[in-house]
């Protein structure tokens, strides 16, 4: 098979067909039918919403830089904290790394031409524009001020824009069912011979698993948001306890959904550092089966501690200590990857590039943030931190250390694939430090904060100075940080559009991963693969090696290959 | 073929190639019409559809399953409410569309049957028919809804039943039941009754919104059987219809005895 050969392979080759200039004009795109360009038009759309997210954030640090008043009202800064929560969870980071990243590279790793349900793709990327709109609606028709979570009975009774919010929310939940939907339907009928269940990349494990919750959870939430609409609309009175209706089963009911999300959150994420860390480690995945499996696992653990988010809202004491219990036991699989990770690094070759230097980040936030979810999941400390800067800090670190730092990982491990240029290797290194600093100056003064009793969600600290004269010096090393990765982050988008304009051209390996994407040219040709792949073992890493002829990674000849060709024309 | 959103899509997408980029293997689907240029057989289309489409049932179902389980908190914290409110409900129109459901889910199994036979006169009629069993049952439920807003026995916060409001059946009341009749003494029933009628408007009405959904659905497949497009290697569409129909079909015959049949 010439594949085994040191030649570059045919796929390699300069080639003007990619999917980028297969077909023209704004109809071609709007309309494709591309996992690619789908995938590319959620990445552009998903980072707008990113930074929409993170200006609303960059003004909530600014009104908290000190005591009483700065940039804005009280009512302002209710809508400003409940919109950076709303766009960054149901905008950002749900749809993030599976819809654009998942789009773009989960066909290719799979070695299929295209997702199972092309229409239903660019369908669920629609539903994503309408849903963003119904927000941008909220947005300029008089706000929203529940708190990202809606929770009754405030959200049937606060004259913001409620309805208009949860018709958004909804509709963006059916778009994220119809992207699990159709990966799960993918990964099932479209595998190409070879591509056994033990041979998918871990990133496509990751998203099978967040596709299971995708699917499972989503409808929960569609129709909790839906009798909260309705709520507001009719006077429904299944949660107004006027009407005999009972508010908690609306918490209940949200994080049915809202717990499991947070997987779909981060198991992403995870899968991106299975691949990044093997591949600039120049090593095999440690415990392959282990790390596939434990997705599946955390997935399905996933549904069964959503009591953990109601300690004190008057649940029974039973259940509170069920749930805890069973809390804990998802820190068992989450563990299970880290020391994987860790494992695989161990004697390896590694390579500080960028992408590997956002892995690292995400490790070691990801450990922090995990840890420390472990002193929620305890009854007791959950009560006095119940509601304080601590949680804040939590779950900060696990969405923003850990998913923000994996989705920055995947767009720099991906960029050459995806546009078919290379970034400035100087400005990224320069950048992933800035975003490790910067993040770690924002929220870890916040864990002290909280654990000094600073409730979040406030507006203002003044009255509490008497009794905690530290809480200032927190808060305002926090927005200080918070002003860095807000620079550092320009900084990622600067460099990577500059890219788009002077960087080198991209070779089809240039990281010497071995998953299929990196077979086929940077940037992919229309139909993914002009022959069906070689399907190997997606981590043998050391059968690539540098060529500095082609200034990237080509496959070697491997020392064991009882099958090699006597006769090229064979095949 | 994305098959499985054909509840919310348009008919009109199922013309190949009226929307896509051109295609590398173009050449082959004239030969092999409404096959995706990325599965390698029908059989390998249809399989995949098949399991977008059960994925989607289980969606659904999930969907409905935050209604069942306010259902049985409610019921299980506010039993008195269930037993009485259920008396104004008319089981026999409530009878009568679940019959009339189960005959449209045999009919549309025949027409899926109809199109793995390459039977298309037989195939349009068995669709009609299940068509018209969907407009027979909203009719049905526009008359029970019809007098439940004249009786003023409406939601929660709606709920303002007027003096003459009487359980739709008389007989079936059980006489013997004391807390049914110290509940009726009351003429707004006992307290927070509108609960009950709060999650029968919400259970049927999202049903009643699928049963339109599966009409939109049927009717396309209509247009497509008329214009000969299903045969034996190619009725996917057909038969994932067909199962979106019998799952409607099935929430009803759990939504019937939960809701009309209490004791």
């Amino acid at each position: 098979m010439s594949d085994l050969l040191t030649e570059p392979r045919p796929a390699a080759a300069p080639s003007m067909d990619n999917y980028l200039t297969h077909a023209r004009g704004f109809w071609s795109w709007a309309l494709t039918l591309d996992h690619k360009r789908i995938g590319v038009m959620y990445l552009v759309s998903i980072v707008a919403s990113f930074f929409l997210g993170g200006l609303f954030a960059e003004l909530i640090r600014t009104e908290l830089i000190g005591p009483g008043r700065t940039i804005m009202g009280k009512d302002m800064y209710n809508q400003v904290f409940t919109l950076h929560g709303a766009v960054m969870v149901f905008l950002f980071i749900i749809p993030g790394i599976p819809a654009a990243l998942g789009n773009f590279v989960l066909p290719i790793m799979l070695g299929a031409k295209d997702v199972a349900f092309p229409r239903l793709n660019l369908a669920s990327y629609y539903l994503w524009i309408v849903g963003a709109v119904f927000f941008v609606f909220v947005l300029v028709l008089g706000g929203l001020d529940t708190g990202w979570t809606f929770y009754t009975p405030y959200s049937t009774t606060t004259d913001t824009r409620v309805v208009l919010a949860v018709t958004g929310a909804f509709i963006l939940g059916f778009s994220s069912i119809f992207t699990g939907l159709n990966f799960i339907a993918t990964i099932h009928m479209l595998r190409p011979p070879g591509m056994t269940w033990f041979r998918l990349p871990l990133f496509l494990w990751a998203l099978y698993a967040t596709a299971l919750i995708q699917v499972l959870a989503t409808p929960v939430l569609g129709i909790t948001l839906f009798l909260v609409g309705v709520e507001r609309l009719l006077g429904l009175g299944i949660f107004d306890p006027k009407l005999g209706g009972d508010p908690v089963l609306f918490q209940h009911f949200f994080w049915f959904y809202s717990h499991p999300a947070v997987y779909i959150m981060i198991l992403p994420g995870m899968g991106i550092i299975s691949e990044v860390i093997s591949v600039f480690s120049r090593k095999h995945i440690f415990g392959y089966k282990f790390i596939a499996i434990s997705s599946i696992a955390i997935a399905l653990l996933g549904f069964l501690v959503w009591g953990h988010h109601m300690f004190t809202s008057g649940q029974s004491k039973l259940a509170s200590v069920i749930f805890s219990a069973l809390t804990f036991s998802v820190s068992i699989p989450s563990a299970i990857k880290v020391f994987n990770w860790l494992a695989t690094m161990y004697k390896g070759s590694i390579a500080l590039l960028t992408p590997m230097l956002y892995a690292l980040t995400f490790i070691f936030l990801f450990g922090i943030g995990g840890l420390t979810g472990l002193f929620l999941g305890a009854l007791a400390t959950d009560v006095h931190l119940h509601d304080t800067y601590f949680i804040v800090a939590h779950f900060h670190y696990v969405m923003v250390g850990g998913t923000l730092s994996a989705f920055l990982a995947g767009i720099h491990y991906w960029w050459p694939k995806i546009t078919g240029r290379m970034y400035s290797e100087f400005w990224g290194r320069i950048g992933a430090l800035m975003v490790f600093v910067g993040f770690n100056l924002t929220f870890f003064p916040q864990f002290a904060l909280g654990s000094r009793g600073m409730p979040r969600r406030y507006y203002d600290y003044g009255e509490m100075l008497g009794e905690h004269p530290e809480f200032y010096g927190y808060h305002f090393l926090s927005t200080l940080g918070s002003y860095l990765l807000g620079i550092a982050l320009f900084l990622v988008m600067i460099y990577l559009i500059a890219s788009l304009f002077n960087g080198h051209r991209a070779v089809a390996n240039p990281w010497g991963g071995a998953t299929l994407e990196w077979q086929c040219s940077s940037p992919p040709p229309h139909d993914n693969f002009p022959v069906q792949p070689h399907v190997g073992d997606p981590y043998a890493v050391r059968n690539f090696q540098y060529d500095p002829d082609v200034g990237g990674y080509v496959r070697v000849a491997q020392t064991a290959k009882p099958e090699h060709p006597l006769h090229p024309s064979a095949h | 073929m994305a098959k499985s959103e054909s509840t919310t899509r348009p008919p009109d997408d199922a013309d190949p190639g009226s929307v896509e980029a051109p295609r590398p293997h173009a050449a082959a689907d004239h030969h092999r019409p409404f096959l995706a240029h990325h599965y390698q057989s029908y059989k390998q289309q249809f399989e995949a559809g098949k399991l977008g489409m059960w994925i989607f049932l289980l969606t659904e179902i999930l969907l409905f399953g935050g209604l069942f389980c306010a259902y049985a908190v409610y019921r299980a914290n506010h039993p008195e409410i269930f037993i009485y409110a259920h008396h104004f409900l008319d089981k026999n129109l409530g009878a009568i569309n679940t019959a009339v459901l189960i005959f449209s889910s045999f009919t549309m199994a025949w027409g899926v049957r109809c199109a793995q036979l390459n039977q298309r006169k037989l195939l349009m009629v068995m669709l009609s028919l299940t068509l018209l069993c969907a407009c027979g049952f909203l009719g049905i439920k526009y008359v029970e809804y019809k007098h439940k807003w004249e009786d003023g026995l409406l939601w929660a916060g709606k709920y303002h039943p007027v003096e003459h409001a009487e359980p739709a059946d008389h007989a079936a009341r059980p006489p013997g039941r004391p807390e049914a009749q110290s509940a009726l003494q009351r003429p707004e029933g006992p307290r927070y009754a509108g609960i009950f009628f709060s999650i029968y408007f919400m259970m049927t009405g999202l049903h009643g919104l699928h049963v339109l959904a599966g009409m939109a659905a049927i009717a396309w497949i209509l247009v497509r059987a008329a214009n000969g497009h299903f045969n034996s290697h190619y009725f996917g569409p057909v038969d994932y219809v067909g199962l979106y129909w019998h799952l409607v079909d099935l929430i009803w015959i759990y939504l019937f005895p939960l809701l009309y049949l209490i004791h």
